[in-house]
């Protein structure tokens, strides 16, 4: 539990934000690469790229996965996550690039002599074996004592609460319970990297932040590396030491949770990692910006272009009594979201997408006010115009919101 | 719901009455019935009594006159039934080691998706829809004792080797003519398992060799039970391999039945065998079904 509500309250806490701002400005993509935590990689990959026929699906992929450290690879679907933990279970051969493992070149071991293992997003369970059966395959090939394997695989199968499933056929198991079949079977290696392909995607809500929960607890405490896949920000915020936002192949952006959270280094992340108001603004001098013909302060320095993404967070804005130095509109919907009010603003032909826990009825005339720290300047990137076309929940509000962007 | 499967399965009780019910009603009446000087119709029991008395010879199976000096006697048809049994048994593995390889090469090459799969596949089948006559004919040509084979040996100063008209010729006859029916039903089971599964064994640490006995043969079990019936029940009844390649001398059960039927003429008797020889099919087949119901429960043989 503590995990999730440590993601709600990230999303919150100005303060936390405010301090880690510091650090996290001069790192951009190479977060990791400056790390001097003293804790050593484990894998690296540098240079990695990977085509079928003509669709490149690894760019230049280069990151370090540290010992015992939970990494996410997050990124909307086809994006190239699975292609990447194919790679480093053996799978895939790269077309050029390197990737190595404790310091030794890893691409000519075959799988089985990899010491990874991993959770395929498809299961890939024996039909031919029951639960037990499957869980205990890593084991057999040891050949571990049969007393050994039998108390491992049911301790393993309680793990995933699965107690008293060891006889079922595969075949009678819901999806969620193939899953985590799934993950017992690899996680029962004790392997030092566990590679886990969307491990919880079948899973219902509740079960899933158990799953989350548990799977965090056991990374922590069996001192395993993971490497997680997942297209849902909130899990990969909530679980991740490490987080990779890849889109179209490509790394985005890296770093931890939060810096990410609050630091997007563009506009798809901003736009993947929680939602956001990405609007189009102009620079023509430090720590000033104009978004709709006003001037806003904001901590940024003037980029090479003039042209720059501004995104400020919704809940980052405050709806006041308008005024002359902010941008005015009128509430077009208030909907009650449980803890907080999600309204939506029109002002200077934008949809204004606010998080507030003060309600604002439908047609109230408001100022849309937000200090310099909560204005977000970004490089015009690429991926600018993709924004919105996640398939992440906030992609509704940005469809409707399409006045945001050109 | 019921009602509604009864309807649509009636047009295969028609089949199954046309093809299959008729025809073994009419055998079994066969077998149970004679006539006499007048044309008379009557009940009999003549043919099963013909199987089991008639002459006796000394049983030599599995050795046991040869090597264990034996003497067992028993009717020529209980020697020729087992003799019919052994090399349909041998001709059945042979088929199954040499079929299997070349099963999991062609799924191989399926899963790859490379094109020569179909092709290779084409030529596996394609002695299928040629006559069963003119396939053994041409061995005729090829073991003769003139024939191409012994001519090439003979220039390399060996032979000429006796091929044709003993054990040797009849099951590789039948190897030949039924090896298809052993690789179609392997390969259709091997080209379903998805190469996940292999993936996953390879992840877990088994090198291919474990793979293969521990993931693949498992799964390709219920191909391999489906081949052997497709292959060990025609090996055991057919005629005209070891009439072509027996020379005439050889006798099979099919032959005895079809001596009976088109030599003696009678009906009778070769009924009768045509009976028993049913009889044992079904019980085997169901024992080699039910094994394998068995083990793809337990998971594999090995
Ligand atoms: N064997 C293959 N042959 C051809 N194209 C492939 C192959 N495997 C993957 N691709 C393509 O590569 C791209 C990336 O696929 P990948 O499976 O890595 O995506 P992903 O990020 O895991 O997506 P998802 O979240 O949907 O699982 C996709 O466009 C996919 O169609
Ligand atoms: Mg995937």
């Amino acid at each position: 539990m503590e995990n999730i509500e440590k993601a709600d309250q990230l999303k919150k806490n100005n303060r936390v934000r405010l301090l880690t701002r510091e650090r996290s400005k001069t790192a951009m993509i190479g977060t990791q690469l400056s790390d001097k935590t003293g804790q050593s990689h484990i894998i690296e990959l540098v240079g990695v790229n990977k085509s079928f026929g003509e669709v490149q699906v690894m760019r230049d992929i280069t990151f370090y996965i540290r010992s015992n450290e939970f990494l996410t690879l997050l990124g909307p679907s086809g994006c190239g996550k699975t292609t990447t933990l194919r790679v480093l279970g053996g799978f895939e051969q790269p077309d050029s690039g390197t990737v190595t493992f404790e310091g030794h070149d890893l691409l000519p071991i075959p799988p089985h002599e990899r010491e990874l293992n991993t959770v395929f997003q498809r299961y890939a369970l024996f039909p031919h074996l029951d639960v037990a059966e499957n869980v205990a395959f890593g084991l057999q090939i040891k050949k571990l004592p049969q007393g050994e394997i039998d108390s491992r695989v049911s301790q393993m199968l309680s793990l995933v609460k699965l107690d008293g499933y060891g006889a079922r056929a595969i075949d009678q198991l819901s999806g969620g319970q193939m899953q985590r079949v799934a993950i017992a079977r690899a996680l029962v290696n004790l392997p030092k990297v566990l590679l886990l392909d969307e491990p919880l995607g079948a899973l219902d809500l509740k079960m899933r932040k158990e799953m989350q929960i548990e799977l965090k607890q056991m990374q922590r405490e069996l001192g395993i590396t993971f490497v997680y896949v997942t297209h849902d920000q909130e899990e990969a915020l909530t679980m991740s030491d490490s987080v990779i936002v890849m889109n179209e192949g490509a790394i985005q952006q890296i770093g931890r949770p939060i810096d990410i959270y609050n630091e997007p280094r563009n506009a798809f992340v901003a736009d993947f990692i929680g939602e956001s108001n990405i609007i189009n603004g102009r620079m023509h001098e430090d720590f000033r910006v104009l978004i709709c013909d006003k001037w806003f302060p904001c901590v940024d320095r003037r980029h090479e272009n003039e042209e720059v993404d501004v995104v400020i967070r919704p809940e980052d804005i405050d709806l006041v009594k308008p005024a002359d130095n902010l941008l005015n509109g009128i509430v077009t919907s208030a909907t009650f979201k449980g803890v907080h009010y999600e309204m939506i603003v029109e002002a200077c032909d934008l949809e204004w997408l606010v998080h507030s826990t003060d309600h604002k009825a439908e047609g109230s005339e408001v100022g849309l006010s937000f200090g310099p720290d909560d204005v977000h300047i970004m490089v015009k990137s690429a991926f600018s115009p993709m924004r919105g076309k996640s398939d992440q929940d906030s992609a509704s509000h940005e469809s409707e919101r399409g006045a945001d962007y050109e | 719901m019921n009602k509604r499967f009864g309807r649509l399965s009636f047009p295969y009780i028609i089949w199954v009455a046309v093809f299959t019910i008729a025809p073994l009603l009419l055998v079994a009446f066969f077998a149970f019935t004679s006539y006499d000087i007048n044309g008379n119709l009557y009940f009999t029991l003549q043919g099963f009594r013909n199987i089991f008395s008639g002459a006796t010879v000394t049983l030599d199976w599995l050795g046991l006159k040869s090597i264990l000096g034996l003497d067992i006697q028993v009717p020529v048809y209980v020697t020729v039934f087992l003799k019919s049994l052994s090399i349909a048994v041998i001709a059945t593995l042979i088929s199954l080691l040499l079929g299997y390889p070349v099963a999991w090469l062609l799924a191989k090459l399926k899963i790859a998706k490379k094109r020569s799969a179909d092709f290779l596949l084409f030529l596996t089948v394609m002695p299928m829809w040629m006559n069963a006559l003119l396939r053994t004919y041409a061995w005729l040509a090829l073991l003769e004792p003139t024939g191409i084979i012994n001519t090439f040996l003979g220039n390399l100063g060996i032979g000429p080797v006796q091929f044709l008209y003993n054990d040797f010729g009849i099951g590789l006859g039948m190897v030949y003519n039924y090896l298809p029916f052993m690789i179609l039903p392997i390969y259709s089971v091997l080209v379903k398992i998805h190469p996940s599964l292999l993936e996953a064994s390879s992840d877990l640490g088994a090198d291919n060799i474990y793979t293969l006995r521990k993931v693949i043969i498992p799964l390709s079990l219920p191909g391999v039970y489906s081949g052997i019936n497709m292959v060990l029940m025609p090996a055991m009844t057919t005629f005209l391999i070891p009439d072509l390649l027996g020379g005439g001398r050889y006798m099979l059960i099919g032959n005895a039945i079809q001596r009976q039927y088109m030599i003696s003429r009678d009906y009778t008797t070769g009924s009768a065998l045509t009976i028993l020889l049913l009889i044992f099919v079904l019980i085997s087949m169901s024992v080699i079904n039910r094994n394998a119901a068995e083990m793809s429960e337990e998971g594999g043989l090995m």
